[in-house]
């Protein structure tokens, strides 16, 4: 068994009278693309909310690389090398693609000089091949307002990865993008991460897109991860298909 | 400090606590429903002063009764309401509901300084004063502190009237119910079938009615002056951003900290007394950013 | 590859005609002590003015609007008062340096508190805070002067003493390399890493944060920025005024410096002094018509700008220069 990289033990998030997380201990290891899925509003969202410091768990703990990293917040956790894609693209929209990539280049590596133009910084080259790594160099001028909901997720993980992080977290990448393109846009996902050398997390709802690209899928149902294991043997599983596949058809 | 100064400070400090209340709420109901800051409310509440004043040196002039000086106040308040309240709402306020919050703000500061210019215009820089009302009432005499009824009385049954009456009104009837729902889901409420836009402008005429009624209660025990209006939309903001905006409960709890504090500060520190709104802002704001009574709002991603 | 791309720049930078404008404007306004000396005084606080509405713009930069700026204006105008009532025969450097820190000083201890607020708190916080400023002012006159405010005698110069006239063409002349060098300087901050990261408060605090960085220190980076601009814009003022008042900090000169940072264009460095220079030029000769209502004529030219040309001076000229250069083929 490889590594552990992100290990939750018995995590607890309670929102008023609603469970959203109970006694949650996971362990994602490094290397290997994992799968979440369960029926909408299992708390899959909450969970990497809870991983990158966004909202504190009620009880229990989040380690990265063996660290306890509960009670930080998210920006701690992003320069310990997480960095998190959305559901809902979270970029600079008045900024072009490529300027979202050198803004995020910029943090990554704590360029401070006021007087350099940051078109001009020497990390251009970079970020110009991450953003042709996501298939979308050719919209490097363009703002972020005028692209599609699908170029604007891949642009959303490739700010991502322009931190270069160690673990990847993606909120459901090929929602909201018309079923035809799903496919594609995994493909040149899982290659820009195969590239980058990052081990990912993804939360996802469309089954096919689970057994193609997942090496492990965990499943979080009421609360609480109740399977996980390759997706052939997941996708199988009974329970599985009654609670989450019967629900998406 | 003795007893006799003791309750006089009381005295002040509720007296004021609810003449700033009124305001507040009216600030803070505008915010609640259409999530704007109307930097204006200060000139509206001070355009209600001056209209208050007017109209009952005419009517005693005219040879009517003092008394005619209360119901002289609701009238003035409702002008205010009617006449600047629901053109602003009307006119310049709805063309930018969907514009930044920054613009939005910019526009009624806009507005604040045209109506600030329009009071020097009609009313020109000298100093106005009746206190016919509080004469009317007379004064009233406890532990032996002699204080006049009209802020001892009047003023804190008014201002608890009005927080049970909006509390009321926002539960319990039908249009109440309306803003309520339309406060909570814009979309939700227009989808079954409440006109948004009628909202607006009667949640924006009431406030700025509340406006008018602060100035206009205020102008009996005040000199009313230019640049009252600016001090007024500073320190009902004070009070509102120490309650949590949007907060009607916490706005009179708060005022009356704010008064209090105010107060007693006139008494034992007069140099400083202008400052204790402030001072007590800062002070919750650095402890709890969101007001004594306000919520964090997490934002969903 | 980097050089070529900062050469390629130039040359577009020395084509574009509102560039070659904007030197032509420099250069007059450095003639006018000998072409129109009358102008002189009144161009130099246009000039101290700018300086202050471009830190009100910096904050644009980042979506946040602040009705409090005049505090810095007026705390580094006191702190070179002060200064010089404690030393008299300060240097004009010395009196310069130090009511810029003392700007700095207050916006760093107001903008670490400010920082957590967005929007409408931050802009009525500024306010709230520009007005306790003020009220301290007319209080504790013994120490301030009160209304009447301190004078701000002539320092000296590089160890010289100078008459008015020669003292005026020096702060003329500071003022122009300071309008200069600052609005070059902010000019390249606003392209610069951090300049950019300060800019996203204005479209995607969530990013910011889940890049690694802390949406409050970006912002305080921009704040202090702006204390700075409004600190120099102040001290210089005071000293080409004479005297500093508490009407320095008054809400109607926070307010002013936002007008006008809207009216030259929201966001723009060269705009910021633009309309400061037009601001003052209409002031002074319509004022004298219009005093009672100078207020409202601002209010109302505010709401025009905002419904219908929320660019400002500099997106009409944009859009001039721009239409008449597209003939040419060089256009955007």
């Amino acid at each position: 068994m490889s590594d552990v990289l992100l290990e939750t033990r018995n995590l607890v998030i309670k929102f008023g009278g609603v469970t959203a997380a109970d006694n949650v201990s996971l362990k994602i290891h490094a290397g290997r693309n994992m799968a979440i899925i369960g029926p909408n509003g299992a708390g899959k969202t909450t969970f990497l909310n809870i991983c990158t410091g966004w909202i504190k768990p009620t009880q229990g703990q989040v380690l990265f690389e063996g660290r306890d990293i509960t009670p930080l917040p998210p920006r701690k956790i992003v320069q310990r090398g997480v960095a998190r894609a959305f559901q809902i693209p979270q970029l600079f929209t008045e900024h072009t693609a490529l300027e979202n990539l050198l803004i995020a280049v910029s943090a990554r590596d704590h360029l401070r000089n006021p007087l350099m133009d940051m078109h001009a910084i020497p990390e251009r080259d970079e970020m110009l091949h991450l953003l042709d790594m996501v298939g979308c160099a050719d919209v490097a001028d363009t703002v972020v307002v005028e692209l599609s909901e699908g170029q604007r997720k891949l642009i959303d993980v490739a700010v991502a990865l322009a931190l270069k992080p160690k673990l990847l977290l993606l909120d459901e990448p090929t929602s909201g993008v018309a079923s035809s393109e799903k496919h594609a846009i995994m493909e040149i996902l899982i290659g820009a991460l195969k590239e980058a050398d990052v081990t990912s997390v993804f939360v996802e709802h469309d089954m096919g897109i689970v057994e193609k690209y997942a090496d492990e899928v965990a499943v979080w149902n009421s609360g609480d991860v109740q399977l996980r294991g390759t997706p052939a043997e997941i996708l199988e599983h009974p329970d599985v298909i009654r609670d989450v596949i019967g629900e998406g058809v | 400090m003795n007893f006799a100064i003791f309750l006089l400070a009381l005295f002040d400090g509720i007296a004021y606590a609810a003449l700033v209340f009124i305001v507040a709420l009216g600030l803070t109901l505008i915010f609640g429903v259409m999530r704007i800051l109307n930097v204006a409310h200060g000139s509206l509440y001070a355009i209600g002063a001056y209209a208050s004043v007017t109209l009952t040196g005419y009517a005693l002039s005219l040879g009517f009764a003092p008394v005619l000086a209360f119901p002289l106040m609701i009238v003035s308040a409702v002008l205010v309401g009617i006449l600047i309240g629901a053109p602003l709402e009307k006119f310049l306020l709805r063309r930018i509901y969907d514009k930044s919050e920054v613009l939005q703000l910019l526009m009624t500061f806009a507005v604040f300084m045209i109506l600030e210019d329009v009071q020097r215009l009609v009313w020109g820089t000298r100093p106005y004063f009746d206190s016919s009302a509080l004469q009317v009432l007379g004064n009233v005499t406890v532990f032996g502190v002699t204080y006049t009824a009209y802020q001892m009385i009047l003023l804190p049954l008014v201002a608890i009237a009005l927080l049970l009456g909006m509390r009321f009104f926002l539960r319990h009837t039908v249009t109440g119910k309306l803003i309520t729902a339309t406060t909570e889901d814009r979309e939700a409420a227009q989808s079954i079938g409440v006109d948004a836009d009628k909202v607006f402008l009667f949640t924006f005429v009431i406030g700025a009615i509340l406006a008018g009624l602060g100035g206009a209660l205020a102008s009996p025990t005040t000199s009313i002056l230019p640049g009252m209006g600016a001090d007024m939309i500073v320190l009902s903001f004070a009070v509102v951003a120490t309650a949590g905006l949007g907060q009607i409960e916490g706005a009179a709890l708060t005022a009356l900290m704010i008064g209090l504090g105010r107060s007693f500060a006139v008494y034992l520190y007069p140099e400083i007394s202008v400052l204790v709104p402030y001072l007590i802002m800062v002070l919750v704001l650095l402890v709890r950013p969101e007001g004594l009574f306000g919520t964090p709002g997490a934002r969903k991603i | 590859m980097s050089s070529t791309t900062e050469q390629r720049k130039v040359n577009a930078r020395m084509k574009n005609p509102l560039f070659l404008l904007w030197i032509i404007g420099i250069v007059a306004i450095a003639a006018v002590p000998f072409a129109m000396p009358s102008l002189q005084l009144l161009v130099s606080f246009a000039m101290a003015k700018g300086l202050g509405v471009l830190g009100v713009t910096v904050l644009l930069r980042a979506g946040q609007v602040s009705f409090g700026h005049a505090l810095y204006f007026g705390i580094s105008a006191y702190a070179g008062a002060f200064l010089m009532a404690s030393m008299p025969g300060t240097d004009f450097v010395i009196v310069l340096i130090a009511g810029t820190l003392g700007a700095v000083l207050a916006g760093l201890l107001v903008g670490l508190f400010v920082v957590r607020y967005r929007g409408i708190f931050f802009g009525m916080l500024n306010l709230a805070f520009s007005m306790i400023f003020w009220s301290i002012l007319e209080k504790f006159y013994h120490y301030t002067g009160g209304a009447d405010g301190i004078r701000l005698p002539r320092p000296m110069v590089l160890g010289n003493t100078l008459d008015h006239v020669q003292f005026e063409l020096v702060l003329f002349y500071t003022a122009v390399v300071l309008m200069v060098a600052l609005g070059w300087f902010t000019t390249r901050w606003f392209a610069s890493p951090v300049g950019q990261l300060f800019q996203t408060i204005k479209t995607n605090e969530t990013r910011l944060e889940y890049l690694g960085v802390s949406p409050r220190r970006a912002l305080l980076s921009g704040y202090l920025l702006s204390a700075v601009l409004c600190g120099v814009g102040g001290v210089m003022m005071g000293m080409a005024q004479g005297v500093v008042t508490p009407e320095y900090v008054w809400w109607v000169r926070s307010a002013e410096m936002v007008f006008i940072a809207v009216l030259g264009g929201a966001g723009s460095v060269q705009g910021a002094f633009l309309g400061a220079l037009i601001y003052e030029f209409v002031r002074t000769y319509a004022s004298v018509y219009a005093g009672d209502i100078w207020q409202m004529i601002l209010g109302g030219f505010l709401l025009i700008i905002i419904l219908f040309a929320p660019g400002g001076l500099i997106a009409i000229l944009n859009s001039l220069f721009n239409r008449g250069s597209g003939k040419g083929g060089t256009g955007k």
